[in-house]
């Protein structure tokens, strides 16, 4: 209702109390000290870009450049994630960069999800991805307040995990085999899952079964299965795997790293087949970003990349369950 | 009726599920930051009023329900159905023993109940949150203890048992919360 809320505060005031803001203000400080502490310079690029993620589980906000330099409405995408730009600044030789920028994802609101959120986000050349989650675990303990005591995350990969909770093997079952247990164990099954995509039950899987299970300390899964490679770098053997890494703290996920893929014709070929997949399901294809696939021609230095919700780490620190009472004006007070 | 998308899920919202008109208690939206959308969801099934969770695939439809709950007065029980009547329009309806369940201990006539319709035809009955009704039953009055400790049970006008203090005797009328069952008060308290 416009003009008032639950509990009959007016509207116009933020979610977020003043001590929040303050807490949250201390740990953008502290996140910019550890950086400048280990020489990784911080970096700011663009908001609008030309190219969106193909990503079919996210999308992009769009509007449109008028003006000088444009004869037609030339169409521009909300960045979901900073990475298209920040990789171009690695391939530029830019060495170890990092970046607090504000992201849009469309279709996402909830008391974790806000369409508009912070990222920090960071790279580091010549890091795989075992050394950049004991950087995480580092600024973790570094920039989270002291009374939280964070203690350096067990470390299980998604196979492992799937095996200890569901006992299945999604490198191994199929789409039936995950059915038949969420069928089992769930208090219902969502009408239009499709029988022949595993992805789909291992996320219900996901979100419905393991990540409840989690409890409270932290959490790393990492070797992710190839068809949730996203930006990440394939290691064929012994099994095929995505080296890409979450972070969960309190069953939360609040980090999602790749050691990042540096083949332009694979990062091609994953943007199209993105694209066809969009298309299927009846979303548009997105404009692929040509100047990333440049970059990545020339050469991008072999390095590991994680993007960290800053909006979730200050829900964390002051124990907070909803994104609205540390954001100040989520899409709800907007 | 209308659809709804995951998108309109609100509390209090009523769909369809199962054949049954359900409302919303809660909706919880679910992402990994890479991957499939889900709507989870607490549901009251105004039938059976048992509460259920679902889950959504975000971005699905489904069928609205036609419920409307409605305040309407509670005119007399013919040994079958318990009948009510919108205070303004007078029309009247008739509810069942699936439809009024428990509420129909608390029901006094003229006293405004909240009626569930679906389709037109009640499905659920909710009593005032509190009643006034006289005691038709109980043991004699204990004169001078107004401790209330201890207490004792009464039968109610409406056939509901209640504990009350020794004191209350037979014909006083007392105040009753029906969400809980509890003796509030005396009426001239």
């Amino acid at each position: 209702m416009p003009g008032t809320e639950p509990g009959s505060q007016p509207d116009w005031r933020p979610g977020a109390d003043l001590d929040t803001l303050r807490l949250r203000a201390a740990l953008l400080a502290r996140v910019r000290a550890y950086f400048s502490a280990q020489g990784v310079m911080e970096v700011d690029t663009p908001v609008l870009g030309r190219g969106a993620t193909t990503d079919p589980a996210i999308e992009s906000f769009v509007t449109a450049y008028q003006g000088p330099g444009s004869r037609e409405a030339l169409p521009l995408y909300l960045q979901t994630s900073p990475e298209f730009f920040m990789k171009r600044l690695l391939a530029a030789g830019s060495g170890p960069i990092y970046q607090l920028s504000h992201v849009f994802r469309n279709a996402e609101a909830g008391h974790r999800h806000n369409p508009e959120f912070m990222l920090l986000e960071w790279y580091r050349p010549g890091y795989g991805q075992r050394a950049l989650m004991d950087e995480v675990d580092m600024l973790m303990a570094q920039v989270l307040p002291g009374d939280l005591d964070y203690r350096p995350a067990r470390r299980i990969t998604y196979r492992q995990w799937f095996a200890d909770e569901t006992g299945l093997d999604p490198w191994v079952d199929g789409p039936a085999a995950f059915r038949a247990f969420a069928a089992e164990h769930l208090a219902s099954l969502p009408d239009s899952l499709p029988d022949d995509d595993l992805d789909p039950w291992l996320y219900l899987l996901l979100t419905h079964w393991l990540e409840p299970r989690l409890g409270e300390g932290a959490v790393f899964v990492y070797d992710y299965p190839v068809s949730q490679a996203s930006l990440a770098r394939v290691r064929r053997r012994p099994l095929p795997v995505a080296e890409r890494f979450e972070l969960y703290v309190n069953g939360v996920e609040l980090a999602n790293g790749f050691h990042e893929l540096a083949d332009a014709a694979e990062q091609a070929d994953r943007f199209a087949r993105d694209n066809r997949c969009r298309q299927l399901t009846g979303q548009s294809a997105m404009p692929v970003d040509r100047r990333l696939l440049a970059a990545l021609g020339h050469g991008l230095p072999d390095c590991s990349g994680v993007a960290i919700g800053f909006d979730r780490l200050v829900m964390l620190a002051a124990g907070a369950t909803d994104i609205d009472r540390v954001t100040g004006f989520s899409l709800a007070r907007n | 009726m209308a659809t709804y998308s995951t998108n309109e899920f609100k509390g209090g919202l009523k769909i369809m599920l199962d054949g049954d008109p359900c409302s919303i208690i809660e909706n919880e939206f679910v992402k990994p930051g890479k991957g499939q959308a889900f709507n989870r969801v607490r549901i009251r099934n105004l039938k059976t009023g048992r509460v259920i969770e679902r889950t959504f695939k975000s971005g699905d439809s489904v069928e609205g329900a036609d419920v409307m709950e409605t305040d309407m007065q509670y005119l007399y029980n013919d040994g079958e159905f318990w009948h009510f009547m919108h205070p303004d329009t007078y029309e009247q309806v008739a509810a069942d023993a699936n439809a009024v369940t428990d509420a129909a201990k608390w029901l006094k006539e003229q006293d405004t109940c909240m009626v569930t319709l679906w389709n037109g035809t009640p499905i659920s009955v909710t009593p005032p949150n509190f009643v006034f009704l006289a005691v038709a039953e109980t043991d004699p009055g204990v004169r001078g203890d107004t401790s209330g400790g201890g207490g004792k049970p009464a039968t109610l006008e409406t056939g509901a048992v209640v504990r009350v203090p020794l004191f209350i005797d037979v014909d006083e009328v007392v105040k009753v919360d029906t969400r809980t069952g509890e003796y509030v008060g005396r009426a001239r308290d």
